[in-house]
C-alpha cells in the first residue's frame, strides 16, 4: 500500500463544561477502533483530556515534569508521552492551579517541546488538541497557529451560553483563517436535551457557514464508562452510544467541509435564539430599572 | 533672576526655522507629534511651551529607558546596604548591574551589596508563577549575606503579566526574616519612560520604608537630608562636606551611597534638600504633607550656583548658619577664581549643547557659564512640565529646547548650531566624536567626577577644557 497521507490536526473548542474532553476521547477511541493512529494533546491545566484513554487519574504533564526537572531542555519525550487504548498517544500540557502563573504560556511551551522532540511522527493520521474552554489569551490559540490544527470542531449544545461561546470561537477562527489555513469543520452537538436542539444547532451551523456534523444524544452510559475511566467505545463497544461516537468518528474522517466561518452579529444571534424560543424579546423600557422602581 | 544675555547668532527665528526644516524630514504624523516637543526658548514666559512626558513617536530612535530602569538603576541601586533583587528573566538584572557609576563605600558582600541578585526566570516560573522561587531567593540571599539591612524586589515585565503577587511575598518574608522587604512593581512596560519607575519607587519608599526607623542620636535643629543625589562619580562625597562645613547635619542621603535605615528615619529631619527634583520630588512632597518637612531645591554645579544655593539654604536657618555660609563662600572664592582664571581664557565664548536626564540639562548650565561657555540647546529624556518650567529661565532667548529628542533631530540641530561641545550619553558619544565634535558623556561624567561642589568644579573645568581644547580634533578629518 502506498504510504502518502497527510496527518490531520484537529482542535476541539467549546464552552467550559460542555463535554469537550469526553467527546474528544470517545471520538478518538472511535477513530482508533477504525484503525487510525491518533495522538491527543491536552491543552488545559486541568489535564483531564487523556484519562479515559489511559485509565489514569491524571497523566503526568509536560509542565509538571518541567517544574520537577528545572528546565524544558532536560525533558525527554518518553517522560510525558503515554500510550493508551487503541495505541492512542497521549500528552497533557498541564499548567498551574487557577490564580497563579500563566497557563497560556504552559500550552505554548508544551507544544513547542512536542514539535522539537519529534512527537508528530509520520505514522499519525490525526492529532487532536483538546483546548481549555475559555480562550483567555494567545497561549490557548497556540493549537490553531500556522502549521498546527487546520480543522476546528466546536462542541456546542442548545443552551444559550454554549451558542454564544460557539459564535465567539468562530470570530477567533475568522481572525486566524486570514493569516493561515485554519478552518471551521463543524459543530458537534453534545445534547443537553433542550427543546428543538438539533434544529437549533443546524440553524446556527448554517448561519456560521458550516454544518452540524453530528448530534450526540445524551446517554448515561457515558457517565457509567467514565466511572471506570473508560470511553464508551472501550467499556461497551456494542452499546448504541458507542455507535454514535463511531459514527461521529467516521464523519470526521470523511469530512471535506472546511470553511472560513461567518460569525453572527450579536443582534442576529439573539434573533435566532428568539426564533427558537430560547430567549425572550427584549423590553428596552425595563433595562436598568430596579424591581420596586 | 536676570535674563541671560543673548547668544550671538541665536534667535527665535533661526531656531524655529531649524526646527521646521528638521521635522520636515519626518512623515506627516510623526512631524505633528514631535513638533510640540521642540521649541525656541522664551525665558520671560513663565510656563514653558514644550510638551513632555508623552509616549515616544514610533519609528524614531529615542534614548529613553523603562520603569524598571528608573527603579533599579536610579532609585534603588545606589542604596548600598540592601540586597536588590531583579525579579524576572536574567537580562534586566545583568544589564543594570554596575552600569551607573553610583559609587559606594563599604565592603562588598558585608556592608555593601553591589551584586546582581536575580530570580533568573525560566519557562516554569512563567507558567507556575515565581512567588515561591522569590521566597526561596530572599531566604537564601539573606542567609548568604546576613548583614544586609533589607531587600528590595524589583519586578521585571513578566512578573506583572502573569500576575505574581510580590507584595504578599514581601509581607510574609519581612516577618520571617525580620528585615525590611520592599516590593516595587516597576514592570518595564508601565508608563512612557523611566520616569514612572522613579515615581513607583518613591511610592514603595512611602509605603514600606519611611518612618520605620528612628535615628539613634537626638534630633537637632540643623538636621537635613540630601534627596536625589545618587553619588555619580562621587558627587555626594563632594556635596555633603560643604553642607557640614556650614554647620548642617546631613542625616541621610537618598540614595547615593545610601543606607536604608537612615532613609527610613528621614521623617525627623528639619529640611529636605533636593537635588534631582524629577526622580524624588514625590517623596519630598509626602514628607512635607505628612511630617511638615519643608523642601528646597539646590544646585551645586559651579561656584555661582553653589553660592546661590548656599545662601538660599541659609535663609531657612538661623544667623549661625548664615554666618557660616558667608565664611565658606569666602573661603572657597579664591580657589574658584584660580580655576576660572586658568580655564576661562581657553573656553570663553564657546558654546555647548546638552541632552541628558533628570536635572543636568538645567542644573549644569551655571557651571558652563562660570567657564564662559554658553548653552545653545538643552533637553531631557524623560522630564515633565515642571522641569521645563524650571529650565526656561536658565537658558538664553531663542536657544533650542528639545524634549525626548530623536537621534536624527539631535544630529541635525548640532549640525546647524555647531557647538564646541555636546554633553549627552553613551549612545550619542561616538556619533558626535566621529564627526569631529568634542563630547562629554554627562550621565556618568565620562568615567570622571565628582562634578558637584567646590571639589567637583575643578574636575569639571579640567574635563571640559580637555574635551574642547584637545588637539585631537584638529587631526580628525570627518567625512561627514
Amino acid at each position: 500500500m502506498e504510504k502518502s497521507k497527510k496527518m490531520r490536526q484537529i482542535a476541539i473548542y467549546g464552552k467550559g463544561g460542555i463535554g469537550k474532553s469526553t467527546t474528544t476521547q470517545n471520538t478518538v477511541a472511535g477513530l482508533a477502533s477504525l484503525g487510525k493512529k491518533v495522538m491527543i494533546v491536552g491543552c488545559d491545566p486541568k489535564a483531564d483530556s487523556t484519562r479515559l484513554i489511559l485509565h489514569a487519574k491524571a497523566q503526568e504533564t509536560v509542565m509538571d515534569k518541567v517544574r520537577e526537572l528545572g528546565t524544558v531542555e532536560d525533558l525527554e519525550l518518553e517522560d510525558v508521552l503515554k500510550w493508551g487504548y487503541g495505541d492512542v498517544k497521549c500528552v497533557e500540557s498541564g499548567g498551574p492551579e487557577p490564580g497563579v502563573g500563566c497557563a497560556g504560556r504552559g500550552v505554548i511551551t508544551a507544544i513547542n517541546f512536542l514539535e522539537e522532540e519529534g512527537a508528530y511522527t509520520d505514522d499519525l493520521d490525526f492529532v487532536f488538541y483538546d483546548v481549555l474552554g475559555d480562550v483567555v489569551c494567545g497561549g490557548f490559540a497556540m493549537p490553531i497557529r500556522e502549521n498546527k490544527a487546520e480543522e476546528i470542531y466546536i462542541v456546542v449544545s442548545g443552551e444559550m451560553m454554549a451558542m454564544y461561546a460557539a459564535n465567539n470561537i468562530s470570530k477567533g477562527i475568522l481572525k486566524y483563517s486570514s493569516s493561515g489555513n485554519v478552518r471551521l469543520a463543524g459543530l458537534i452537538c453534545n445534547s443537553r436535551n433542550t427543546d428543538r436542539e438539533a434544529d437549533l444547532i443546524t440553524a446556527l451551523a448554517e448561519r456560521l457557514g458550516t454544518q452540524m456534523i453530528h448530534f450526540v444524544p445524551r446517554d448515561n452510559q457515558v457517565q457509567r464508562a467514565e466511572l471506570r475511566r473508560m470511553t464508551v467505545i472501550e467499556y461497551s463497544p456494542e452499546h448504541k452510544q458507542a455507535e454514535e461516537y463511531r459514527t461521529l468518528a467516521k464523519k470526521i474522517d470523511e469530512n471535506k467541509m472546511f470553511v472560513v466561518p461567518t460569525p453572527l452579529e450579536m443582534d442576529d444571534l439573539e434573533d435566532l435564539l428568539m426564533e427558537f424560543g430560547i430567549m425572550e424579546a427584549e423590553d428596552e423600557s425595563i433595562v436598568g430599572k430596579a424591581e420596586n422602581e | 533672576m536676570a535674563e541671560r544675555k543673548p547668544i550671538k547668532g541665536v534667535t527665535i527665528e533661526r531656531t524655529e526655522k531649524l526646527i521646521d526644516e528638521t521635522l520636515a524630514h519626518m512623515p506627516e504624523k510623526a512631524q505633528k507629534k514631535r513638533a510640540p516637543h521642540v521649541g525656541a526658548n522664551e525665558p520671560s514666559v513663565s510656563s514653558c511651551a514644550v510638551k513632555s512626558n508623552r509616549k515616544v513617536v514610533p519609528g524614531v530612535m529615542s534614548q529613553r529607558g523603562c520603569a524598571y530602569a528608573g527603579a533599579k538603576g536610579v532609585v534603588w541601586g545606589p542604596i548600598r546596604d540592601m540586597v536588590h533583587v531583579s525579579h524576572g528573566p536574567i537580562g534586566c538584572g545583568v544589564y543594570s548591574w554596575g552600569t551607573r557609576r553610583n559609587l559606594m563605600q563599604g565592603t562588598p558582600g558585608v556592608t555593601s551589596f553591589p551584586l546582581d541578585f536575580t530570580s533568573d526566570f525560566q519557562e516554569r516560573d512563567i507558567v507556575y508563577g515565581g512567588d515561591a522561587k522569590l521566597e526561596k531567593l530572599l531566604r537564601e540571599a539573606n542567609e548568604l549575606f546576613p548583614l544586609n539591612k533589607g531587600l528590595s524586589i524589583l519586578s521585571e515585565c513578566p512578573v506583572g503579566l502573569i500576575g505574581d503577587d510580590i507584595n504578599a511575598v514581601a509581607k510574609k518574608m519581612e516577618k520571617e526574616l525580620d528585615k525590611l522587604v520592599v516590593p516595587c512593581n516597576c514592570e518595564g512596560f508601565r508608563g512612557v519612560s523611566q520616569s514612572l519607575g522613579h515615581h513607583i519607587s518613591n511610592d514603595s519608599i512611602r509605603d514600606h520604608i519611611i518612618g520605620k526607623y528612628e535615628f539613634t542620636e537626638k534630633a537637632g535643629p540643623y538636621d537635613v537630608a540630601l534627596i536625589g543625589d545618587y553619588n555619580i562619580g562621587g558627587d555626594v562625597w563632594a556635596a555633603k562636606p560643604i553642607l557640614e562645613e556650614i554647620g548642617l547635619n546631613v542625616k541621610s542621603i537618598w540614595t547615593g551611597d545610601g543606607e536604608v535605615e537612615k532613609i527610613a528615619a528621614t521623617h525627623t529631619v528639619k529640611l529636605n534638600l533636593i537635588h534631582c527634583y524629577r526622580s524624588m520630588n514625590y517623596m519630598c512632597k509626602v514628607m512635607e504633607e505628612k511630617w511638615g518637612i519643608p523642601w528646597l531645591e539646590y544646585n551645586f554645579f559651579g561656584p555661582t550656583k553653589i553660592e546661590e544655593s548656599l545662601r538660599a539654604i541659609a535663609e531657612r536657618f538661623d544667623d549661625k548658619i548664615k554666618k557660616n555660609v558667608e565664611k565658606v563662600i569666602k573661603k572657597y572664592k579664591p580657589m574658584m577664581k584660580e580655576i576660572v582664571d586658568e580655564y576661562k581664557p581657553r573656553l570663553d565664548g564657546k558654546t555647548a549643547m546638552l541632552f541628558v536626564g533628570g536635572l543636568r540639562p538645567r542644573h549644569t548650565v551655571g557651571a558652563y557659564e562660570d567657564l564662559g561657555i554658553q548653552i545653545t540647546g538643552t533637553g531631557y529624556e524623560f522630564a515633565h512640565q515642571d522641569d521645563y518650567d524650571r529650565t526656561a529661565p536658565e537658558m538664553a532667548k531663542g536657544t533650542l529646547i528639545y524634549d525626548d529628542v530623536s537621534e536624527f533631530e539631535l544630529e541635525k540641530y548640532v549640525e546647524e548650531f555647531k557647538p564646541d561641545l555636546v554633553g549627552s550619553g553613551i549612545k550619542e558619544k561616538y556619533v558626535f566624536q566621529k564627526s569631529g565634535i568634542p563630547f562629554r558623556q554627562m550621565h556618568s561624567w565620562d568615567y570622571s567626577g565628582p562634578y558637584h561642589g567646590y571639589e567637583g568644579f575643578k574636575i569639571f573645568a579640567r574635563d571640559i577644557d580637555m574635551a574642547i581644547n584637545s588637539p585631537t580634533w584638529g587631526l580628525v578629518k570627518s567625512p561627514f
